[in-house]
Order: C-alpha cells, then sequence, then structure tokens
C-alpha cells in the first residue's frame, strides 16, 4: 500500500510511536489519527455493508467516514482526533 | 448595565465577528466550537505543535485571516471560549453540549447560528474509493496538517473552490494532474459583469486560473465525471468532454460543486425554511438582519446562505447588533445599516459565480443506477428510482423512511444534494418540491456511553416521520 497523504514540510516536530495493524509507525506531534495513518497507508476502515475500502472524505467532522478502531475497542473520528503514543489503531486490513 | 447570556455556536469569521459585537456593547458572550482552535475552515489554524506562517497557510488572504484571528484573540478575556464542544440538540432555548466527553446543558437567551458550510457534492461512481476527498478536504490537508493527497492529483466539479486548490496545490509542489470544471467556459464570461461587484476577489480567480495555465496543468470544461477508476484504491478518473472519453492517471481526487450550508441546528431550534433559488437548496428564513423566524435565535455567515468568509464577518456582525437591539437597546444602526449596504455587493457577486460555476444541468438524469448516492450506507441512485418508481413517493423524508438515504452517520450532509436531485428527477418535479431532509438529533454521533447521563431526547411523533 502507498500512501494517500505527502507532507510538504521537513517535519520538526516530536514524533510519536504508534501501531498500526500491529506494526510499529511513526507519527509527529500535530497529525491526527487520519494523518498518522494515511501518510503511509491507503486505508482508515472497511465500510459497514459492503467491506470496501474507505479513508475518509471530508476531513472536517462532517461526513463520519474516518471512524477508526483501537486494538482495545474504542473509536474515534480520525479527522478530529490527534495521534497519541501508543495509540493502536486497527484499520480492517491484513497485518 | 443589563446582561443577557448570549451564545454563539461557531468561531469561524461570522462568529467571531458577532462576539466582537457583543463584546463593544458590554456583554461577555459565550462561544462554542467544535474545532480546537477558533478560524472556523477558512481560517483554520494549524495545530499548535506545528509552526506554520500565516502567509503560506492563507496566502492573499493572509491580511484578512491575521485580522480577525488577532482581534478574536485579543478578546478572549472578555468571551467565554468554548473549543472542542458539539452542540447536539436545541430545544427550549437550550443547547445540548458534548465536550471531553460528557455531556452538559446550556440555556441561552439569545443565540447567534454561524454554523458554517461544507462541500456541496453531486457524486460519481467510484467516489467511495480511498484517494477520492472533497476539495475542502484537500485544502484541509493542507492548511491544517501541511500535507497533500496525491501525489497526482485531479481536481474536479466546479465552483471558486475548485481553481483555488488546484492553485495551491499547484505552488506547494503538488502534481496537478487536470482541472475538469463540470461547468463550460462560455458561462465565466456570462458571468462577468456581475463578478464585477467584487473586482479584486474575480482577480485573483482569473489569476489562479492564469498561473495553473502557465505551469501546464490541463485545464477542461463542460466536463461530465463518469468514475473513478480502482479497487482498493483511486488509480484514474474517467471523464467526458466535447463528445470525447478520456481517463487520466492519478492517485487521488479533490472534487465539489460549491458549498452547502450546515442548518441542522437551526432545524432543531424550530426556525422556518424557505427555498432559496440561488443556493437551489432549503435555508432557514432570515430577515436582512440575520433573524430568523425563531424568536431569540440569529443566523450569520455560510450556514445561513453561502456568501463567503468576507461576507460572514460581515453577518455575523449585523447578527449581534439584532440581538442587542432585540434583548439589551437599540445600538448603532448607523453600522448595522452600512454592513447591509455592502452585503449587497456580496449578493451581487455571489450571483455572478452561480452563472460561473453552474451546477451540471443535467446530473442527475445522466447519475447511473450503480452510483452509490449514500456512502454511510452505501444506498444507490437505481435503488432510490426504484423507489420512486414502486411506492410513488414525491418527497425527502418519504424517501428517507423507506431507502435509508440521509439516515447514516452524516445525516445526509454528503448526500443530500444528490438524493433530492435524485428524487425531483425521478418524479419529474423541482427541487423545491421535493422537499428537505428534517433533522434530527444527535445532530453527529455520540458515544453510546452517554446514553446513561444523556437528558432524554424526544421521540419524532410517527406521523412526522412517515
Amino acid at each position: 500500500m502507498s500512501a494517500i497523504l505527502h507532507r510538504i514540510e521537513g517535519v520538526a516536530r516530536e514524533p510519536v510511536a504508534f501501531e498500526l495493524d500491529g506494526r510499529a509507525c511513526t507519527a509527529f506531534e500535530g497529525d491526527t489519527v487520519l494523518t498518522a495513518i494515511l501518510t503511509q497507508s491507503e486505508r482508515l476502515r472497511e465500510a459497514e455493508f459492503s467491506g470496501a475500502a474507505r479513508a475518509g472524505f471530508c476531513l472536517m467532522g462532517a461526513c463520519q467516514d474516518c471512524w477508526v478502531q483501537l486494538v482495545d475497542g474504542e473509536r474515534l473520528r480520525a479527522c478530529s482526533t490527534f495521534i497519541e503514543p501508543g495509540m493502536q489503531v486497527r484499520t480492517g486490513s491484513l497485518p | 448595565m443589563t446582561t443577557k447570556q448570549f451564545v454563539i455556536v461557531g468561531a469561524g469569521p461570522a462568529g467571531m465577528r458577532a462576539a466582537e459585537q457583543l463584546v463593544a456593547a458590554g456583554q461577555r458572550p459565550i462561544v462554542i466550537d467544535e474545532a480546537q482552535r477558533f478560524g472556523g475552515q477558512i481560517y483554520r489554524q494549524a495545530p499548535d505543535a506545528m509552526q506554520r506562517e500565516r502567509r503560506d497557510l492563507y496566502g492573499f488572504e493572509a491580511g484578512r485571516a491575521s485580522a480577525v484571528l488577532d482581534r478574536f484573540e485579543s478578546l478572549l478575556p472578555q468571551i467565554d471560549y468554548r473549543p472542542d464542544t458539539l452542540v447536539w440538540h436545541i430545544e427550549a432555548n437550550t443547547l445540548q453540549l458534548l465536550r471531553a466527553g460528557r455531556t452538559h446543558t446550556l440555556p441561552f437567551d439569545a443565540l447567534i447560528l454561524a454554523t458554517g458550510a461544507t462541500d456541496r457534492v453531486l457524486p460519481f461512481p467510484g467516489w467511495t474509493l480511498p484517494g477520492v476527498y472533497t476539495l475542502g478536504a484537500a485544502q484541509v490537508a493542507l492548511k491544517y496538517q501541511a500535507c497533500l493527497i496525491g501525489p497526482r492529483v485531479v481536481f474536479a466539479g466546479t465552483g471558486p473552490l475548485l481553481y483555488l486548490v488546484a492553485w495551491q496545490y499547484a505552488s506547494h509542489g503538488g502534481q496537478v494532474a487536470a482541472v475538469l470544471d463540470s461547468a463550460p467556459a462560455s458561462a465565466k464570461l456570462r458571468a462577468v459583469p456581475r463578478l464585477f461587484a467584487r473586482p479584486a476577489v474575480a482577480a485573483k480567480g482569473a489569476y489562479f486560473v492564469a498561473r495553473l495555465r502557465l505551469m501546464g496543468v490541463p485545464l477542461h470544461s463542460r466536463v461530465s465525471l463518469l468514475k473513478a477508476e480502482g479497487t482498493e484504491r483511486v488509480t484514474a478518473l474517467t471523464w467526458r468532454a466535447s463528445g470525447a472519453t478520456r481517463t487520466t492517471e492519478c492517485d487521488a481526487i479533490g472534487f465539489g460543486h460549491g458549498l452547502r450550508s450546515e442548518t441542522q441546528l437551526a432545524d432543531l431550534a424550530g426556525c422556518e425554511f424557505e427555498f432559496s433559488d440561488i443556493e437551489q437548496a432549503w435555508l432557514p428564513s432570515r430577515d436582512s438582519a440575520g433573524r430568523s423566524s425563531v424568536r431569540g435565535v440569529y443566523l450569520a455567515g455560510d450556514g445561513a446562505g453561502i456568501l463567503g468568509a468576507d461576507a460572514a464577518e460581515l453577518s455575523g456582525a449585523r447578527a449581534a447588533l439584532a440581538a442587542l437591539e432585540d434583548l439589551i437597546q437599540p445600538t448603532s444602526m448607523g453600522r448595522a445599516a452600512q454592513i447591509e449596504r455592502e452585503t449587497r455587493a456580496h449578493i451581487s457577486f455571489r450571483h455572478g459565480l452561480e452563472t460561473a460555476f453552474a451546477l451540471p444541468p443535467r446530473w442527475a438524469a445522466e447519475a447511473p443506477d450503480e452510483l452509490i448516492v449514500c456512502r454511510c450506507e452505501e444506498i444507490s441512485a437505481g435503488e432510490l428510482r426504484a423507489c420512486v418508481r414502486d411506492t410513488g413517493t414525491r418527497e425527502l423524508n418519504r424517501l428517507k423512511a423507506l431507502t435509508r438515504i440521509g439516515m447514516g452517520r452524516c445525516q445526509g450532509r454528503m448526500c443530500a444534494p444528490a438524493a433530492a436531485r435524485l428524487l425531483a428527477d425521478a418524479v419529474g418535479c423541482t427541487l423545491k418540491d421535493a422537499g428537505r431532509l428534517r433533522s434530527q438529533a444527535p445532530i453527529k454521533p455520540l458515544p453510546i456511553s452517554l446514553l446513561h447521563d444523556a437528558a432524554p431526547i424526544p421521540a419524532v411523533p410517527e406521523d412526522e416521520d412517515d
């Protein structure tokens, strides 16, 4: 999988270690969960009915298409939640 | 001096200027905003951890952005500012709030709704694929997260944002594979007289187009968007113009067809709606000062009708003056009259934009049956047409009850403009007669853990929800 989001800056922010589908990954302080995931992957979740891959749509908290699940079951809206150290995100894709 | 509880919902240009006007009159307004920092979508600020220059974030609008953002920041000691807070219901002059995982209630004497807008979307097959976003989303990625969607990106649809975002991407090193405008080039010429209402703004639009041409970005007009190709991720966009079908390879698409007002809270507050010919949508009724049909409820900014950020500053201030006049005493009506005069140029300009970026007139007729209209519940255009054919449904809420269109997590924000057009086309009625989706609380998803401490939500009577 290749990334959907591409950074325009050299990142001088604090790195944030998190887990994406069991894989150790690094994001940066100030990244949303959506940015943390889509700078290294191309899906956030699978649609409830068809199972098709989804990666958000509006990025402003309106479309509700970017809700992701953490390994502990908690659900969060990826475009409006900041990534935190140690978050374990599950997008439904195979590790 | 009398003090009343003034509450503003939304901290974009309208909400910020409304707060300023209330503070100037000696009030201490409460400003509630869903975002983490004030600014709204147009002047959205980067997270604290990022060091971003305003010139880089806002381009030509950096001066305008700084003026309103700095002014609001300087007033924060006199404002009860509540970021990260969702208003999820209104009833009986009381707001229901969600903040830090807890619900609260907030009574008000006057409520100024400055709830803003999102992209208006007329979708095409494949729009649910990863890599396909709204134009607004493409811009948020850049402004808020210093990221570009891509690497190769096609911008499509219509509206002033189309060329602005394409230019922003191109000037930040993005690979813009094409800009596909669904409106004809001739429409831009026809719109020129009205666009002269705001010559500097029109000139900026012309500048973006000229720069994109110089950069070698292919620009096409009168384009029909046929299909985003790919299975796990968008790989290309197939489109048609001048009778020829073409496919442009890309890794991402940003599209939209102008903006759509966020009106759910006005609806829950009980405001009357009327059909707006310019928006081609049902909007809460308001007078020229921003008074809604409900006493104590005022409407401002793009949430009340799309006029853009500069007009939003004006309507925010105007609504605050109206609220002060109604609740405290008549104040500075000279300023009010001046605001209303200045607003006229914005209205004329908006008519010009609607001509220049006309919506594709045959979108509904040409949408294929397999098009997914509702991305929440994956309901297709064919299912909507079958429902009209088999049940004689002629009204949008009836269509919702029977097919679940507009009932998903986004509450119709993404699908309603498309669903209403498909319904009107299938029935053979006007968009006005197709009706509008009634709003339901909570207007955005709440954590299920709140069920035990939330105030009960009154059930909608069955006869209303058929």
